[in-house]
């Protein structure tokens, strides 16, 4: 055996060495961290949900919860059509172009159908519940002026969107509400959770 | 070694104490850390909150051990289980109280802790790492509150645990999967309750009281600052401790017990007169088992997070996202890191500092103070434009300092501490 140390083999021996534990860290932490992401159950309750528009009176909303997340189906009337246009000017993303929807919503009624508006009821600030105020006009006790055309408030920061879910400038919320994927099954029935067009 | 023989005549006791010794270092550590650690002999008010914090720390830990054997971590059974410890469990509504208290009150002390650092530049060189670790407590802390808060699993829990997982979907590309990942699911559900808990009860803790120790190693090698801010080793006696040093047992172990005493007088006063705080310590939407549909009218985070809500409230989304609140808020708490070295004022104390940094300090903690109410309030004016405000100063303060700090004019430090 040799008397002198070889300094430059046992730096390569212990870099090679620090090398293939950390690899093998590497590995090993992937069950762990993958343990964290929505597992099989999860998954499966988030499946598609259809549900009855038969009976929505119009101007009415209704409420279901998919994902556990609240999904607002507005059966809109022509006079809550008809105020869209009127405030373009007052909107961050009056044509959505920087929010989240379907292809097929991305429009300004942001709907398949203008009369049926569907959209998920969280605030895109920060995942409140934005409440209804549909009739247009001044509500002093949250804020709203006289210029309010009816829409969602956010009780929570002060965001406010119009009757398309679209966000007004200068509040917190910097996109419209979301669109979420949804489809038409018959006349009736809306299916949340699958793409239109998509097959069943 | 001779010396671990006992010699003849001692006691058994003095007996198994030699019998130990040679086999663990407990006199050493003993030494050490208490009857031969010399602190500065002039301790003053300011010097209670770093031992009151150990102490909350431990009834916390005493206090959840117990609180995890009566509680279940399911969303069905979680709110419940809360009820029943208030009810059924014999002596639970004073755990949980204590529990619950004990949280606020190891904020309070921190926040004491790390004012009483800023004024005698406890943070200041060579006692930087101390900081560096006292600041990664307080992050720990942070996330430990912020887990627990979830497990009673009330509304208020829910919303607040909705709104801070969602910070991190603001980040681009890789927000919405992050998310996810934290949550297990599509939204805070049994799965992510069950997680927190994990966090809560065993992960955190371990972290927090390995923190704790490096905390205290690197104070104990280095050695305690004091109200003057001048090194006590720099003037030794003859037998080789620091003059103005005292060996912190007995000493300093028994005006800390005294401490203990008046903060238990506080403690209990707020444990069974005020355990609510008027909605300050436990929220009033708490009180209803969490409703995923249904979202509290004003959600506000527990008071000692609102100095940090209200610095993300101040800044406006653009360019389409709202991630730039979410980085001024952890840029507010990155910034601490770094104080030990914008800090260049020739004297440590605020004794012999200038009036720049006097009141800058003192504006300083009446900001924060004044961040933490805006924070409490629902997002409307006044509280919009301080909240602004109180941002632009508390990123002033910090990254001013290497100017104000270094220009004005201090007074010479004495050699030896005053009184």
């Amino acid at each position: 055996m040799s008397e002198t140390i070889d300094k430059g083999r046992r730096q390569l021996l212990t870099a090679a060495t620090a090398l293939t534990g950390a690899v093998g860290v590497a590995f090993a932490a992937v069950p762990f961290l993958s343990s964290w992401k929505p597992n099989a159950r999860a998954k499966a309750l988030g499946a598609p949900v259809e549900i009855d528009i038969s009976k929505l009176e119009p101007g009415a909303m209704l409420k279901i919860e998919w994902r556990g997340k609240p999904v607002l189906v507005v059966r809109r009337t022509p006079a809550m059509l008809a105020t869209l246009d009127s405030h373009d000017d007052r909107l961050a993303d009056p044509g959505s172009e920087s929010s989240r929807q379907p292809e097929y919503a991305r429009n300004p009624s942001r709907a398949v159908n203008p009369e049926y508006l569907v959209l998920l009821g969280v605030c895109t600030h920060l995942g409140c519940l934005p409440q209804n105020y549909f009739a247009a006009g001044a509500v002093p006790a949250i804020g709203l002026a006289a210029d309010w055309p009816g829409g969602f408030f956010c009780a929570c920061h002060g965001s406010k969107f119009d009757l398309s879910g679209r966000v007004f400038r200068g509040v917190p919320a910097p996109t419209n509400l979301e669109v979420p994927p949804y489809t038409f099954a018959d006349s009736g029935h809306i299916v949340i959770g699958q793409d239109q067009g998509s097959v069943a | 070694m001779a010396s671990h023989e006992a010699p003849a005549g001692t006691g058994k006791l003095e007996a198994l104490g030699v019998w130990v010794n040679a086999r663990f270092p407990m006199k050493k550590m003993w030494d050490e850390h208490a009857a031969q650690y010399y602190a500065p002999k002039n301790f003053n008010f300011w010097y209670y909150f770093g031992s009151l914090a150990m102490f909350v720390l431990a009834l916390q830990i005493v206090t959840g051990i117990f609180l995890t054997m009566s509680y279940k971590p399911s969303a069905t059974e979680a709110f419940g289980s809360v009820e029943y410890i208030m009810r059924d469990v014999e002596w639970g509504w004073l755990l949980r109280y204590l529990h619950s208290t004990g949280a606020s009150a190891f904020f309070i002390v921190v926040y004491l802790h790390m004012f009483r650092a800023l004024l005698y530049g406890s943070h200041r060189k060579p006692r930087e790492l101390i900081w560096i670790f006292g600041v990664l407590i307080y992050l720990a802390l942070m996330a430990e509150a912020f887990f627990g808060y979830l497990l009673p699993w009330g509304n208020m829990s829910y919303w607040g645990a909705q709104v801070i997982v969602s910070l991190f979907g603001s980040f681009p590309v890789i927000g919405e999967g992050l998310v996810e990942w934290i949550r297990g699911d599509y939204f805070i559900s049994d799965i992510t309750l069950n997680r927190f808990f994990a966090l809560h009860v065993v992960a955190l803790p371990l972290v927090l009281i390995f923190l704790v120790v490096a905390h205290l190693l690197a104070l104990h090698e280095v050695g305690s600052n004091n109200p003057d801010g001048i090194e006590i080793k720099k003037t030794k006696g003859p037998d080789g401790h620091p003059v103005d040093g005292i060996p912190f047992h007995p000493y300093y172990t028994v005006k800390d017990l005294f401490g203990l005493g008046v903060f238990l007088v506080l403690f209990a006063a707020v444990v069974f007169f005020a355990p609510e705080m008027g909605g300050l310590f436990l929220e009033a939407p708490n009180f209803e088992p969490a409703n995923p549909l249904l979202t509290p009218a004003h959600i506000a985070p527990v008071w000692y997070f609102t100095p940090f809500y209200a610095m993300l409230r101040a800044v406006p989304a653009f360019a389409g996202t709202q991630v730039w609140g979410v980085l001024v808020m952890f840029a507010a708490i990155a910034v601490l890191f770094f104080v030990p070295w914008l800090d260049r004022s020739p004297v440590r104390s605020i004794r012999y500092r200038g009036p720049i940094y006097k009141f800058a300090l003192m504006l300083f903690a009446a900001n924060f103070i004044m961040l933490g109410y805006c924070g409490l309030m629902p997002p409307a004016e006044p509280f919009k434009t301080l909240s602004v405000i109180g941002t632009i100063y508390y990123f002033i303060f910090f990254l001013a300092m290497p100017w104000y700090t270094r220009m004005e004019k201090t007074r010479p430090e004495p050699a030896r501490v005053t009184k």
